[in-house]
């Protein structure tokens, strides 16, 4: 009810910042502030809302308290501050035209999966949009994605084309409603739509005539069932799609993706299907359902405990993860049933991104159709345009909180906040899980996952992406950060840059700037790096280093004793060449007899490895702790060779006993810098293989020796420099056991730990920490 | 120093210390060899210097490698090599058998390529002022064919022809200075190329239907291609599975974590063909013993100008960069 005394009136201007725009902020304020029967304005501000309301003390009062709480579920209000004003007496509420200032953020979102409000439309068979896989509003749907150009207008998105039928356009105009200025409103009458195309198909040939999408669906989830691969266009690429429970379909799919063991990432449609082959926790569950939507990696319930139709085990070999996620369009939802009224078709479907090995992922219909065709069966397309490729998100808890790993879909476009006033640069990234980072204000830019740079799609992805984020958020970089490695493509195209002031950064000093920037610590910390391979100012390869470490650069205080490694990136795919290094470092080159690790080399092979080594040909010396790993779980006999990053160290993480609390033998060697040696753990391993100890155990117990030594160098340095915050970064600490050991024995210790959460501890972190590295020394 | 292993190293050196001292236009084009045009003849001149350990390997020694070297760098620019002079520069203490070796494989290597070696110098030095022994030799042909071969006529829609199997020489060189034992024997390419490039220019009768020859020796058939693609400004794809490499190179490159496309050859050449005469000319090559396992490998494009990429085996297209020094792994 409207006041009765208008001498009762009060105004109130207020300043919203954080993420209050292209968000559906200035409807809700209009909904908000008209249902209280407010008047007044809301408009975007240079920096976030700005809003004044009229009305009577109590309801202007409660506006304000309702303000927060109820706001839509893409806004985050990060500040909100209030004025009080001279009462106007205006009649109305408007919603007045940006007032963009020149210089500001473009207002472009990330992506975001389907809202409550739009499933529920999406399942009624009485709504007007009842089973439209387009369906979305202000709160959802594509943005990053479509958008061509700024400002975010429709006319500037690949909906541009599609011409709104009335309904659409009464609900774009009205501020009442959750579509008003939704960019991507649409609807089965005037949106975009399918077709299902087998492969082969000419582009030319593929009709989006047909209004009615379920007979294509239909078809899709039959073929589906028959083990076909579909490769299904999604918000930023196509999927590749098969039903996780058929052997015979996922193995096809490995076979033609050229990808023989990475895991591949699945989708169920449901929380419920989830818990039937994971177990999830509240946070998972929280996580999973966010509007981001990312896939998240869970404990994958032991086979007696989940259903009959569950993954096969070749959807991810030997592990005893899952990544999952749930649909984010209504298109995804789809392919599991016409409507949430009917059970899912599929426990789960592989749904990995659609490319030829470590290519950019798939976006146009013509280039699905050429370069997927002997990959997919059957293509589910659509007509709207991919203006921007963007992969799916990969993310783990950890402590309750989430953990990137890969950070794409849903986190970007989105600025970090990062509190510090910041130069213009661009840095850009390592060489594989490659993301650049721009600078601007108080915030870094990261691009999505760009990937491995040696392909030439993939340098092309980086390029068209760093003009794209460029133009959007109108940064002039004028300095560029890279890393040390002459070799990187990424330094190539730093080198070969007209922007002449450059800073080559160390790589691990990257790991460590770029979790200290997201924790915003200043000063000096402690940073630990245990890390695959970067290249140290002394020539050498790094990877297992302890540094007193600032933004400014970095004292190396420790490090894990060096061995050779020996043929380049040749040592990274056979683990057993790192097993031999260790094995000769440990026993003087004296290989112990009869080591299962060495079976399947060819003997000339390993005589050539061990002669390169003895002799130093075709070797760099490295501290890598990544490399450790992999000789350890060689000479476990987990993998002599890999087809993937990681996979050594993976398999020797799946095969901890976590009952086993002992630990193995090592040595610091004082100096400077320390020298971890890991020589004693080698010789107690292969003594523990002899009398036939079980590998879980053998894991378990270098995983508590190399927690143990990382622990108690940060105590030296502690001792030495009087420092308490630890810094862990580098991609083998997204190994949850090491990490887990670490964290709670230091914290014990009274240490402040920090870790990475919004950008990756592996090399997608790189470029974030190159970034501020430039920044500091730009000062 | 240290600009030893070749590839973009050396590349540095040489614009940013050689050419802003020397420069001029023959010198600018930087190709093999210097095109001279001196009473309406052209001829063609070129030096090299030679340094390998061990001098004597498989398919060859320095002093073979020494004649071979220079007869090809004028070969390349479709000459005819008539003349040679060598300079020596010996350490003291090499056995004068070995020299002996080394003089009659020259005179051997020249009877072979059809050329005298008329002008020489000798100089001893000092025990470890060198190593072993140091061959200098230069060259003058003459250009009887009415062609231009230059690394700057690369244009799109050349065919790219490799005249046959890479990396036998580098390899054969890392294994005897190494002493490893590959999984088969492998021996040294080094061969004159002379007679090979008059058996393509003789394909027709027609002028200028190649556009640059060049022997990819140091740095391999990556590094060259790249030097001819940035000189010419044009870009390359190739095809991973054109190009020919021995099973015993690439087992070997395999584990010592080299690319045979970076290895160094010393009997084989590359040729941008124009496209309607590629096959003629790929025929011709075959019928020719140095050209029996000629490939055309790819062709040169207008895109992505100065970049030379790859189709690979399993699809992809990997960029081939110049070599940056020492191979340090990327995988993190
Ligand atoms: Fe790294
Ligand atoms: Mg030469
Ligand atoms: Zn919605
Ligand atoms: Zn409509």
């Amino acid at each position: 009810m409207p006041p009765l005394h208008s001498n009762s009136k009060t105004r109130r201007q207020l300043h919203v910042r954080g993420i209050v725009q292209g968000v559906g902020f200035r409807p809700y304020v209009y909904r908000l502030a008209t249902s209280l029967g407010l008047t007044g304005f809301v408009f975007n501000s240079s920096s976030g809302v700005t809003i004044e309301i009229e009305g009577s003390a109590a309801l202007v009062c409660k506006f304000i308290d309702d303000l927060r709480p109820n706001s839509p579920r893409l806004a985050e209000i990060l500040e909100l501050t209030v004025a009080e004003m001279e009462t106007v007496g205006e009649t109305s509420f408007d919603i007045l035209e940006s007032q963009e200032a020149l210089g500001e953020f473009a207002l472009v979102t990330p992506d975001a999966g389907t809202c409550d409000a739009c499933w529920n439309d999406f399942g009624d068979p009485s709504n007007r949009r009842f089973g439209y896989p387009f369906t979305n509003c202000t709160h959802c749907g594509p943005r990053y994605t479509i958008v061509q150009d700024i400002p975010y207008d429709r006319a500037k998105t690949t909906m541009s084309g599609f011409v709104m039928c009335e309904a659409c356009k009464a609900e774009y105009s009205d501020p009442g409603n959750r579509r008003f200025h939704a960019q991507p409103n649409a609807c089965a009458i005037c949106g975009p739509s399918l077709c299902l195309a087998p492969s082969g198909s000419n582009p030319e040939d593929c009709s989006f005539h047909d209004k009615d999408s379920l007979p294509a669906i239909r078809k899709v989830r039959q073929l589906l069932r028959e083990g076909k691969i579909v490769a299904v266009k999604g918000l930023g690429g196509f999927l590749l799609a098969c039903d996780a429970s058929n052997d015979v379909a996922v193995t096809e799919l490995r076979r033609r993706k050229r990808r023989p063991l990475k895991p591949f990432a699945l989708m169920a449609r449901d929380l419920q299907s989830i818990r039937n082959i994971c177990a999830v926790s509240s946070d998972d569950a929280s996580t999973l359902q966010h509007p981001r939507r990312p896939i998240v990696v869970l404990p994958r319930l032991s086979s007696k405990d989940s259903e009959a139709a569950s993954p096969t085990d070749a959807v991810a070999p030997g592990n005893n993860t899952l990544g999952i996620m749930l649909p984010y369009t209504p298109l995804h939802y789809l392919l599991f049933s016409d409507s949430p009224g009917s059970p899912p078709e599929f426990g789960a479907l592989v749904m990995t991104s659609g490319n030829l090995s470590e290519e950019p992922i798939v976006v146009s219909n013509i280039e699905a159709l050429e370069r997927l065709s002997g990959i997919a069966d059957w293509f589910l397309l659509h007509n709207r345009d991919i203006a921007t490729r963007v992969d799916d998100s990969v993310v783990r808890i950890f402590e309750r909180r989430e953990r990137v790993l890969r950070r794409s879909r849903g986190f970007v476009p989105q600025a970090i906040d990062l509190g510090i006033e910041l130069e213009q640069v661009l840095a850009v990234g390592a060489e594989l899980k490659n993301t650049f980072c721009l600078t601007r204000g108080t915030h870094a830019i990261l691009s999505q996952h760009i990937g491995d740079l040696e392909n030439y799609e993939t340098m092309c992805f980086f390029e068209e992406t760093l003009e794209k984020m460029k133009h959007l958020f109108k940064v002039t970089p004028r300095a560029i950060a890279h890393d040390l490695h002459p070799g990187y493509r990424s330094t190539r195209m730093a080198l070969a840059s007209s922007i002449d002031r450059r800073f080559a950064v160390q790589h691990h000093h990257a790991h460590i700037a770029s979790c200290m920037a997201e924790n915003r610590l200043n000063g000096n910390v402690i940073g630990v790096a245990m890390d695959g391979t970067g290249l140290g100012p002394d020539g050498t390869i790094w990877g297992g280093e302890f540094f007193v470490a600032n933004l400014a650069g970095f004292e190396r205080r420790a490090h894990i004793r060096a061995v050779p490694l020996a043929g380049g990136d040749a040592a990274i795919r056979q683990p057993w060449r790192m097993a031999l290094s260790y094995l000769r470092d440990s026993f003087g080159g004296r290989i112990p007899d009869e080591l299962a690790c060495f079976r399947d080399v060819p003997i000339k092979q390993f005589n050539l490895v061990d002669a390169m080594l003895s002799r130093r040909i075709q070797t760099v010396q490295t501290s890598s702790c990544g490399r450790l790993f992999d000789a350890i779980a060689a000479l476990l006999g987990m993998h002599s060779e890999v087809t993937f990053e990681g996979q050594a160290a993976i398999a020797l993480e799946m095969a901890v006993d976590r009952s086993i609390t002992d630990r193995y033998e090592y040595e610091l060697q004082q100096g400077e810098p320390v020298v971890v040696d890991f020589r004693p753990t080698v010789s107690a391993i292969i003594r523990d293989l002899a009398r036939g100890r079980r590998v879980n155990e053998i894991s378990a117990c270098f995983h508590n020796t190399l927690s143990a030594a990382i622990v108690e160098v940060c105590c030296c340095i502690r001792r030495s420099d009087g420092l308490d915050r630890v810094c862990l970064s580098g991609g083998v600490f997204q190994n949850h056991i090491l990490l887990g050991l670490t964290t709670v024995e230091l914290r014990r210790l009274g240490f402040g730990v920090f870790l990475h959460a919004m950008v990756p501890a592996n090399d997608g972190g790189i470029a974030l920490g190159q970034a501020v590295i430039a920044n500091e020394l730009l000062r | 120093l240290g600009h030893g292993s070749g590839g973009k190293l050396t590349a540095d050196l040489i614009d940013k210390i050689f050419l802003p001292a020397f420069h001029n236009p023959i010198l600018d084009k930087l190709d093999d060899q210097a095109v001279l045009t001196i009473g309406g003849t052209r001829l063609a001149f070129t030096t090299d210097s030679f340094v390998v350990t061990p001098i004597f390997f498989p398919g060859g020694d320095i002093g073979r490698l020494a004649i071979h070297g220079t007869v090809n760098d004028l070969a390349m620019s479709g000459a005819r090599p008539l003349y040679l002079s060598a300079a020596f520069i010996l350490e003291e203490g090499l056995p004068v058998d070995d020299l002996r070796r080394v003089i009659e494989s020259m005179r051997a290597a020249a009877a072979e390529a059809g050329v005298q070696l008329v002008t020489g110098d000798t100089k001893v030095v000092n025990r470890g002022k060198g190593d072993q022994i140091f061959i200098t030799t230069t060259g003058i042909g003459v250009i009887e064919h009415n062609v231009s071969i230059s690394a700057d006529r690369a244009c799109p829609g050349d065919k790219i022809i490799l005249s046959g199997y890479i990396g036998d020489h580098g390899m054969t060189i890392m294994s005897q200075r190494e002493g490893l034992e590959f999984e088969s024997a492998i021996e040294s390419d080094c061969a004159p190329l002379n007679g090979l490039v008059t058996a393509m220019l003789t394909t027709s009768p027609a002028n200028d239907f190649i556009h640059t020859l060049r022997d990819p020796t140091r740095g391999g058939v990556s590094t060259t291609l790249n030097e001819i693609a940035k000189h010419a400004n044009v870009g390359m794809v190739l095809d991973e599975r054109a190009i020919p490499v021995r099973e015993s190179v690439k087992g070997a490159c395999e584990v010592l974590g080299l690319d045979p496309l970076y290895v160094a050859n010393e009997g084989k050449l590359l040729a941008l063909v124009v496209p309607g005469m590629a096959d003629a000319v790929l025929d011709r090559m075959r019928q020719h013993p140095l050209g029996q396992d000629a490939a055309i490998i790819g062709e040169v494009v207008e895109t992505h100008p100065g970049m030379v990429l790859m189709k690979t085996e399993i699809g992809g297209t990997r960029v081939l960069d110049v070599m940056f020094g020492e191979q340090l792994p990327r995988i993190c």
